[in-house]
């Protein structure tokens, strides 16, 4: 793998940067690999390293219907933060947040991590209850999270309404500084160099139409538009598209698949400083490094695989904007788009074997789970690498849907970004 | 007087009506019909703005919303302080204040510009490959510099003080876009009767044909024409007109989004007056007549300010009456660039000379810029041009060898030919295919009810495009038979040839070391762009977001097509192969406060209140938001804080009688013959054998098996239940139980009704509620052998009649009284004039909350939190378990649900009784342990009860039940706190008050 550094910029910059390389190979598929991951999303490209990085697997195959990152991975707001409520999310999102600190350095690809600190506002007095129960209980599993006054929230983000007289007031929020934005498309690109590098192959528009399995239950390959893929370990990492591909093995997935949307304003000179959130009145915004405000909506109240909403779900959005930050109205939207996104009953993500031999999955991480990519990759790596879960998401099995051992993030928040 | 470029004739301006306004602080004039743009052109101003990156000095390009330069700040203060306007579209108001934007300490000398010399270290993508060292450096030391150096405009400092409006409109047939085609569309539709709605985003209708000089359309000139189709539009009674208004988004099922722009066009507004208006138009037919953008060429120094699109200064010459310069290089592609010549030599422009890419350009409007003496180099592309602040010369030489000419000039003219506007035909989900012969994408194929129609479908020439107008608006009405549908428009118009080109032109220079632009706006070149595929960016959406080409404001509408091209040369793949990106709502960017409309302030969310509100509001209650309610938190009297409050409600309530206002609850009648089995159903309780009059407490639960919702549920008569949910939970058990009874039991004879806002409720509760009652209740035996604890009365109150409970949630003897809401005021105001002499005192939620947490009742949503059973919160009582089946009951049987170390309710009470715990505080049995700590649970409910004398609590505790007398720890951050484990019930433990 070439070397990116400032110097090797400044180098190339002497040839007209005729000596930069393909930044991942293209190869033709091969029969049969040792895994194939179905997906180049973030998860499933960082699967895919990891394999080949900590597991010396490196006979792999990632397969991609499309281009790779141009699912959710590409259409998100790119929230991360690890303050979640229960102790198996919070393990499982800081294993993420602790791996997201080193990334740009450990895939030599700078994906901006930026912990520039996410606020969760309070609005009303439930919301107080819960975030504190968060916070106390972060604090206990060692994961940073402290409460902040509505006085302190304006502090920390100036633009923010705090008037006690606005119809939803902030009554404070809960803030993790070491949460914060990444840019996604580096972190799918990132990883797929790396994991080329590595020997990964990386198979674009190829779209896995059935999995074939054996007399014995177990999968022995995937049939593609390209024809089919041998491989004795097949790792499912489809995010909206999940239960249509498990289909194909005969696995009826906990998965619901929903239009969440996002948009984004026209660039501006810095403003927002953090990263501010309020399920209560659905709002997720935070600014870009090229200046635009990143927006997140909500979901449909319809399931769909349209890859777009209803305009009114923005609409409520941007109402709930404009109350927040007044001085935004003006503002005006340049783009807005949506993604499917997989969401189990608990809202908790699945990242497990399944009853099928050979065959794993890792879904369901709704409208949140860009924050945890590193951190998925990496645990879900070790499962396929094993054939057992790492200690991290021993939790995360489809059986605890049958078994009602949840892990409730709904509980606490509507929509968990 | 008048501004130095502005032609002496001509144009729709109004010559009459001088506008002054500012621009960078200095003051210019321009006249009333004028855009920004016109007005600066007018005055000789070119230099409008700054690129993203290389902070370079950029001109107007455009004459309309595609403009990717000429991005303006526009507000006379900063409520009114708008960033990124284009200012092809601003139209000048008198006063208006306007400023140029990315540049310091000025625009002519921009301190940001020595990035453009250090443009070679600053490729496609440099970002990603440095700034890494040392770690965490990014986010401390680079981003910030990145981010001041990036965006365009600022925000504006203060809050838009301007209103919104939104208006939802019908019709069958709604057209976007008034060009010829347009027009002739509506015209054609609305000569049916059907409902037309006709919108444009420019002020006036007309299109292009608000520039046209020569043209004669069934024997009137082209302005003429367009006066008679508007003038009869407006006098149909069917038809609305919708100027400066854009179709931005077109969403599913014919739901089209405009955004009308209603005032910024008005030195004064009334105040009546929305600035904006958002149309959300559900059309039957949709007919898209966008039109066409013009497309730049790529060629070395392609940017400085001067380099303009032929056909835009072709319309700031006819249709403002602008010179856009006065000698002119042509460098062109296309026929129409000639026509462009043409007119701007009649304007006054000197034509240096046409640069003709093709190699034998020939055409009625080629021989007649030849014969009107322009001098034509076939064969020739621009080798560069000079010029810091404004083009100086144009370099030109033949696209085969040969020597190159330095050409003096003050403007350049480019054309590439025309790229049809697919915007909201992509948006609609059509699929769009490439054509060979017009070297475009067109929409193919439509998902919506929708045609395109003109030009945004490659259909150039006058008389086809109105035609092809007419008969889509025939079609789209659906009434005209398919015979009378053809038209024929006599036209006279200057016939054009249709080429074009598309990617880089070619030049002698050294390709690595030029610039030549793409995307204007976000500084991408064709450099940049062959860097993306060398580097194995090769799906087209890759190299967008790799280099940016296509992601600024103008989402690459004078950009994409020849980025594709540069992509498909360098992959050696054709453009289909290659694919377009998806385009995206909206059309032109959009205001967020459009979106909000008049939601704001109090009408952000609709405020539900109860028919006491007023009542408690007078009496100077503190409110608290319970979803969109607004319920009475605690009275407080006389400078009196919460928890002085809540003391002194709380023990009235104890020690004689208090008065609470329990409308929010939600209510539902269940009535049916089958609705004992329904019920039984829903809840985990069994309800066959409950007595007419008689009151149970009912759980529900989801199908997983936990705890959903509570409330208490009088049966009313055999085949009816008044059922009562909590105050959140009100919508989704109703949905919930329609739900099971649509999908699951059809079969059962059970209807459901909200009647939620039908009643009032009000709780009356303390050992002197009898007393208080009785006075006022006819026909009801209130004594406690008539009427014991969980019964139900009808008769009447106060003469109103009402569903009387006899109910605690306090643990006192307790009432709830139901009354058709209408009367709920005064029956309020009556019961709380009787409990004058007994000190009836009015409490709010937190008083209640105190009250039942002294009780051990639990609030779901407090005490549950979506992963607790019946028997983890103490309610294995309320389980009928010889019931055959309910839902939620197999889920129960689950092993995982039976484990003894479930989390499980119980009470906590702190070995200081001044302590009191917060709710949401973790419990540990060993505050030493190291992190991260296993948590046994948490607090759910915590208080200080004078009644009790002490601090409470209520704790979820892994196998608390079995912990009960053993001590725990809260670990707070200056230290844990021990806690003892004792049962959840704190008062009256033998509950025998509320048999009172
Ligand atoms: C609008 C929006 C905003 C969001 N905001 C946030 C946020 O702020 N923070 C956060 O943490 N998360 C957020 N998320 C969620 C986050 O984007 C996802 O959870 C995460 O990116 C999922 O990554 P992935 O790799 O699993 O999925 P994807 O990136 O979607 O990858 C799945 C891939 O599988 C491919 N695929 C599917 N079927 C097949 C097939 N049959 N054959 C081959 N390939 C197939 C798809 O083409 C796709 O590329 C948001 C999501 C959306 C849509």
């Amino acid at each position: 793998m070439q070397k990116f550094s400032g110097l090797s910029l400044f180098a190339k910059a002497f040839s007209s940067h005729k000596g930069w390389e393909p930044q991942w190979r293209s190869p033709e598929p091969k029969a049969a690999y040792d895994v194939v991951i179905v997906g180049a999303g973030g998860h499933g490209l960082a699967t895919a390293y990891y394999l080949a990085k900590e597991h010396g697997i490196t006979n792999v195959a990632v397969i991609e219907k499309g281009w790779l990152g141009g699912g959710n991975t590409g259409r998100n707001t790119t929230i991360i933060r690890s303050n979640y409520l229960f102790e198996e999310s919070a393990a499982l999102y800081d294993h993420a947040v602790k791996l997201w600190e080193g990334l740009s350095r450990d895939l030599n690809y700078n994906v901006m991590y930026s912990p520039r600190g996410v606020l969760m506002l309070a609005h009303n007095v439930h919301d107080v209850q819960s975030f504190k129960r968060h916070v106390h209980a972060n604090r206990i599993a060692g994961v940073d999270n402290e409460w902040l006054s509505a006085e302190e929230c304006k502090a920390f983000c100036p633009p923010l309404n705090i008037a006690p007289g606005m119809r939803y007031p902030v009554l404070g929020g809960a803030l993790q500084r070491r949460g914060g934005t990444a840019r996604h498309d580096a972190v799918a690109w990132g990883y797929a160099r790396a994991a080329s590098a590595r020997g990964v192959d990386i198979i674009q528009n190829c779209e896995v139409t059935a999995i074939r399995r054996g007399p014995d239950g177990a999968v022995q390959g995937v049939e593609t538009s390209r024809g089919f893929i041998g491989a004795p370990k097949i790792g499912v990492v489809a995010a909206g598209n999940t239960s249509v591909v498990m289909a194909m093995a005969g696995v009826r997935m906990p998965l619901e698949s929903y239009p969440l949307q996002a948009l984004v304003s026209e660039p501006i000179k810095p403003v927002f400083p953090c990263v501010v959130m309020s399920n209560t009145i659905h709002a997720y915004i935070s600014q870009s490094d090229k200046g635009e405000l990143v927006i997140g909506a909500g979901t449909d109240a319809y399931t769909s695989y349209t890859q777009r909403g209803g305009l009114h779900i923005a609409t409520h959005t941007l109402d709930a904007i404009c109350e927040l930050f007044p001085q935004f109205r003006r503002m005006r939207m340049l783009r807005n788009w949506g993604g499917i996104v997989d969401v189990t009953p608990d809202r908790s993500p699945i990242l497990a074997k399944t009853p099928v031999a050979g065959l794993y999955v890792n879904c369901g991480w709704g409208t949140g789970g860009f924050k945890a990519t590193p951190g998925s990759g990496n645990v879900f790596a070790h499962t396929i690498a094993r054939d057992e879960p790492h200690p991290i998401n021993a939790p995360f099995t489809i059986e605890r849907f049958r078994d009602g051992v949840l892990i409730d993030e709904a509980a606490a928040a509507a929509v968990a970004h | 007087m008048s501004a130095e470029f502005r032609l002496p004739v001509g144009g729709r301006i109004d010559r009459a009506k001088p506008v002054r306004f500012t621009f960078d602080g200095k003051s210019y004039e321009g006249f009333a019909g004028d855009t920004l743009a016109s007005a600066l052109i007018a005055n000789g101003v070119h230099l409008v703005g700054r690129s993203f990156k290389y902070h370079r000095p950029r001109g107007i390009l455009t004459a309309g919303s595609e403009e990717p330069n000429a991005l303006v700040g526009v507000g006379r203060d900063e409520a009114h302080y708008t960033p990124n306007l284009r200012a092809t579209q601003v139209e000048i108001t008198d006063g208006m204040v306007a400023e140029s934007q990315n540049r310091w300490p000025s625009l002519a000398f921009d301190v940001g510009a020595v990035n453009d010399g250090l443009g070679r270290f600053l490729p496609a993508g440099f970002y990603y490959k440095t700034f890494m060292w040392p770690a965490g450096a990014w986010a401390k030391f680079y981003e910030p510099v990145i981010r001041r150096a990036a965006g365009l405009g600022r925000a504006p400092q203060a809050a838009d003080t301007d209103r919104y409006t939104q208006r939802y409109a019908h019709c069958e047939v709604l057209v976007v876009g008034a060009g010829p085609a347009g027009l002739a569309a509506a015209l054609a539709a609305s000569e049916t009767g059907v409902r037309v709605i006709l919108c444009d985003e420019q002020a006036e209708f007309g299109g292009s044909l608000l520039h046209e000089r020569d043209t004669v359309i069934d024997g009137r000139d082209a302005e003429a024409w367009v006066a008679e189709a508007v003038a009869t539009l407006c006098s149909r009674e069917n038809v609305r007109l919708l100027t400066r208004t854009t179709a931005f988004g077109y969403y599913p099922h014919n739901l089209v989004g405009l955004a009308e722009r209603v005032t910024d066009h008005l030195a004064a507004p009334g105040s009546d007056l929305p600035r904006e208006r958002l149309w959300q138009v559900r059309a039957r037919e949709v007919v898209i007549a966008a039109g066409s953008i013009e497309r730049p060429l790529v060629f070395p120094e392609n940017d400085r300010p001067g380099v303009m699109m032929a056909e835009a200064a072709r319309i700031y010459a006819n249709r403002f009456g602008a010179k856009p310069g006065n000698r002119a290089v042509v460098f062109t592609a296309s026929d129409s660039a000639y026509r462009a010549a043409l007119d701007l030599k009649a304007a006054g422009v000197e034509i240096a000379a046409i640069a003709d890419l093709r190699p034998d350009p020939t055409g009625a409007v080629v021989e007649r810029a030849r014969a009107d003496g322009i001098r034509v180099l076939p064969g020739t592309s621009v080798q560069g041009t000079s010029g810091r602040l404004r083009i100086r010369s144009a370099s030109l030489g033949a696209v085969v060898g040969g020597a190159t000419e330095t050409v003096p000039c003050d403007l350049l003219l480019m054309s590439g030919g025309f790229t049809p506007t697919l915007s909201l035909f992509s948006q609609s989900r059509g699929k769009m295919a490439w054509d060979e012969a017009l070297e475009a994408y067109v929409p193919s194929v439509s998902v919506e009810r929708e045609r395109s129609v003109g030009a945004c479908r490659g259909i150039y020439g006058l008389a086809e495009v109105l035609a092809d107008g007419h008969a889509a608006g025939v079609a789209a009405a659906g009434k005209g038979a398919s015979d009378g549908a053809a038209r024929r428009f006599t036209v006279d118009a200057e016939e054009l040839g249709h080429s074009g080109h598309r990617g880089i032109t070619p030049h002698r220079r050294d390709a690595s070391r030029v610039k030549a632009f793409v995307d204007f706006q976000n500084d991408v070149t064709a450099k940049d762009v062959k860097l993306a595929t060398q580097e194995g960016f090769r799906s087209i959406e890759h190299v967008k977001r790799y280099t940016t080409t296509g992601m600024a404001t103008d989402q690459g509408r004078t950009s994409n097509i020849n980025a594709l091209a540069i992509v498909s040369d360098a992959l050696g793949k054709s453009v289909p192969e290659v694919g377009l990106t998806t385009f995206r709502p909206p059309y032109t960017p959009t205001t967020f406060a459009l979106f909000a409309g008049q939601a704001r302030g109090e009408l952000f969310d609709p405020v539900r209140t109860t028919p006491i509100h007023d009542w408690a509001a007078e009496h100077g209650a503190v409110f608290e938001d319970v979803g969109i309610w607004k319920r009475a938190r605690y009275f407080p009297e006389g400078g009196e804080d919460m928890h002085e409050a809540v003391a002194r409600e709380c023990r009235a309530v104890r020690e004689s009688v208090g008065i609470f206002d329990g409308s929010t609850l939600g209510k539902i009648e269940v009535v049916g013959r089958d609705a004992a089995e329904f019920m039984n159903r829903m809840y985990t309780n069994a309800w066959a054998k409950l007595e007419p009059g008689r009151l149970r407490y009912g759980v529900m639960l989801r199908e997983d098996g936990f705890v959903m919702d509570d409330g208490v549920v009088g049966r009313m008569a055999p085949d009816r239940f008044h059922v009562t949910t909590t105050t959140g939970g009100a919508p989704r058990v109703l949905n919930h139980m329609e739900d099971y009874l649509q999908t699951e039991w059809p079969d059962l004879e059970v209807w459901l009704t909200s009647t939620t806002e039908q009643w009032a409720v009000i709780a009356v509760q303390g050992p002197k509620a009898r007393q208080v009652l009785e006075p006022l209740v006819e026909g009801i035996d209130l004594s406690r052998e008539a009427m014991p604890h969980m019964s139900v009365r009808t008769g009447h109150i106060c003469g109103v009649p009402t569903r009387l409970f006899r109910v605690s949630f306090t643990g006192e003897l307790g009432f709830e009284v139901n009354v058709p809401a209408n009367y709920g005021r005064a029956v309020w105001d009556a019961i709380f004039a009787a409990g004058q002499p007994h000190g009836i005192t009015p409490y709010g939620t937190e008083t209640m909350h105190v009250l039942r947490a002294e009780k051990g009742y639990i609030i779901v949503g407090q005490e549950t939190d979506g992963t607790n059973t019946p028997d983890d919160v103490g309610l294995g009582w309320a389980v009928g378990k010889a019931k055959r089946d309910f839902v939620g009951k197999r889920s129960l049987a689950r092993p995982q649900m039976q484990r003894p170390d479930r989390k499980q309710m119980v009470g906590l009470l702190t070995s200081d009784p001044a302590t009191v715990l917060e709710e949401g505080a973790q419990i540990v049995a060993d505050p030493n342990a190291p992190l991260p700590m296993k948590a046994l649970g948490h607090v759910t409910s915590s208080y200080a009860s004078s009644v009790v004398g002490r601090s409470i609590a209520i704790g979820m505790v892994a196998g608390g039940r079995g912990r009960i007398g053993e001590t725990l720890h809260v670990p707070m951050p200056g230290g844990a706190i021990a806690v003892d484990v004792v049962e959840p019930v704190f008062f009256d433990k033998e509950g025998e008050r509320i048999h009172g």
